[in-house]
């Protein structure tokens, strides 16, 4: 007897704070088959673009995803400056360190929300309040530098849009300094729980051959043992002026995700420590002229890892193409591997793991496939049973 | 008032359904139940069904695909039930006005019982704006 049952979650899922939807194909408790059906916020930003000035455009990247919202501005002027000759050629020296303050910041922010959400999938709703707790300040450093909590609107072709005031460096290094015992909390937490340790460790493992095969980024790949981070194989803004390094873990299960993000957040407060000390006095935006006819890309290592941006310009004030690749649209597919063999009350974890962000993944999905499968619900069930009864009735007859 | 909208001002339970926005709508409305605001302390808690719910928190600008989806889930709500845009893509759209995905705004598809805009409202601003649906319907100022 085959079985086809399909256990779906979502689009609109409480677990899911964004619209999307797994099917999990299973066979008793175990996991044999995993869809992962996108396109509900699909808004169409590639081809928006390409009717906006090119200094319009970052506003308009910002909002791809509200996570990572330095990343993709970010990534888009790093392609616009790669037609002008590259970041370090355009961009004053105090602009660069600026830019690596925010962008270190956001992945802080990140890691903890993150870390907040898969507490809280496991059951540890303790570890997801502390972690908004704690995230709380890092919002407050953004909202001091920025003016707002979530969109930065930092990013401009050529510098930055604000300076970062010299009395508030000061503030900036004494909210850090309260930010670190935070961080030790929480790595306590993680790794003396032995609660936390049987959940996660030998769950949804993917191997270092797996993520070089499923072209896995990011956090996700580095806790597999890959050695990739954009931040040091292709530096950019003041990363290559400072002294951290990059995370490698090699068991590839949710546990060495987890710790690879909390050690990471380690790295960026050294980071923006040393931002805040080494940042020299000057301007922070270069006055850009046209932007010639060519193409550029650029490449920033986001949260959740490798986010690329490709422009292709024709000297006029609009782009004739832009081309988004968010990181989680590798790593989302690498759950047909991580949560397949698994069961499903380990599914949400290790779907969750890989931290996805579906609004930078969204595109239109053509389906070519039809669709045999039939989901049965309760009343199909009845009308089988009831189908059945008419049949034995009508033999008895005979 | 009677009493079933009397009971229903009391704790709000809300039900949060993203229509394709950005997820910062959706991080500040989840902020609103972390320790800094703590919207429990006045009953209001995110429910995981629709058919619990008292209010519909919408966030992101509607497109093709999750409209239908948001009328299926608004006639399952339990009625009277308080609509809440988030945002200022549920408001008006916002810069994917001229998106070939995303339809009309959402107070043309379901009635819009309170608007809350920014991008994204602050987690201040969304508390203010329950407070002020919840007196309003009490009848005080």
């Amino acid at each position: 007897m085959s079985h086809n049952v399909i256990v779906p979650i979502g689009p609109y899922h409480p677990l899911l704070e964004e619209p999307e939807l797994f099917q999990l194909h299973v066979e008793g408790e175990k996991v044999v088959d995993i869809d992962i059906i996108i396109g509900y916020s699909h808004r169409g930003i590639e081809q928006l673009a390409e009717t906006k000035h090119l200094d319009q455009i970052p506003f308009l990247v910002e909002r791809i995803c509200g996570i990572c919202s330095s990343s993709h501005p970010y990534t888009y002027v790093l392609a616009v400056e790669d037609i002008l000759g590259g970041e370090k050629a355009v961009v004053p020296e105090r602009a660069l360190y600026i830019r690596t303050i925010i962008d270190e910041l956001q992945r802080i922010h990140s890691h903890l929300l993150w870390l907040g959400l898969a507490g809280h999938f496991i059951g540890y709703n303790t570890v997801w309040m502390w972690a908004w707790k704690y995230r709380e300040p890092v919002l407050d450093m953004f909202e001091m530098i920025t003016g707002n909590r979530n969109n930065y609107a930092m990013f401009k072709v050529g510098g930055v849009r604000r300076d970062i005031k010299d009395e508030d460096v000061p503030v900036l290094k004494k909210a850090l300094d309260e930010l670190v015992p935070a961080l030790d909390l929480f790595r306590g937490a993680v790794m003396d729980d032995p609660v936390i340790q049987a959940r996660l460790k030998n769950v949804g493992i993917l191997t270092k051959q797996q993520c070089i095969d499923w072209c896995v980024v990011g956090p996700t790949a580095r806790a597999s043992g890959v050695n990739i981070d954009v931040r040091r194989d292709e530096p950019y803004g003041a990363v290559d002026r400072l002294d951290w390094k990059v995370i490698i873990e090699k068991d590839g299960d949710v546990y060495a995700k987890t710790i690879v993000r909390i050690l990471e957040m380690y790295e960026s407060v050294r980071m923006i420590r040393q931002c805040l000390d080494k940042m020299p006095q000057g301007e922070i935006d270069a006055k850009v002229a046209d932007i010639p006819a060519g193409e550029g890309i650029g490449r920033v290592e986001a949260p959740r890892g490798e986010c690329f941006h490709y422009i292709k310009t024709d000297g006029t004030n609009r782009p004739v193409r832009l081309k988004v690749r968010a990181p989680s649209f590798m790593n989302v597919a690498s759950d047909k591997v991580g949560a397949v063999g698994g069961t499903i009350s380990d599914a949400t974890i290790t779907l969750a793991a890989v931290d996805p962000c579906y609004c930078c993944t969204e595109r239109v999905a053509v389906i070519n496939k039809p669709d045999n499968r039939k989901i049965m619900n309760g009343w199909d069930l009845i009308k089988m049973s009831q189908a059945k009864t008419n049949k034995i009735k009508e033999e008895m007859k005979q | 008032m009677d009493l079933k909208t009397k009971a229903l001002l009391k704790s709000i339970w809300v039900f949060h359904v993203s229509c394709g926005s950005c997820n910062n709508c959706d991080i500040e409305i989840l902020d609103c139940l972390t320790p800094r605001f703590d919207l429990e302390r006045f009953g209001i808690q995110l429910v995981g069904s629709v058919r619990h719910a008292d209010a519909l928190l919408i966030t992101g600008a509607m497109n093709r695909k999750s409209v239908p989806r948001m009328k299926k889930i608004y006639a399952q709500a339990p009625k009277p039930c308080v609509v809440i845009a988030v945002g200022q893509c549920a408001l008006s759209r916002h810069m994917f006005r001229y998106s070939y995905n995303v339809c009309e705004p959402l107070d043309k598809i379901l009635p819009v019982d309170l608007y809350i805009p920014g991008c994204p409202p602050r987690p201040e601003a969304m508390i203010d704006g329950i407070v002020k649906l919840v007196n309003k319907v009490r009848g005080n100022k």
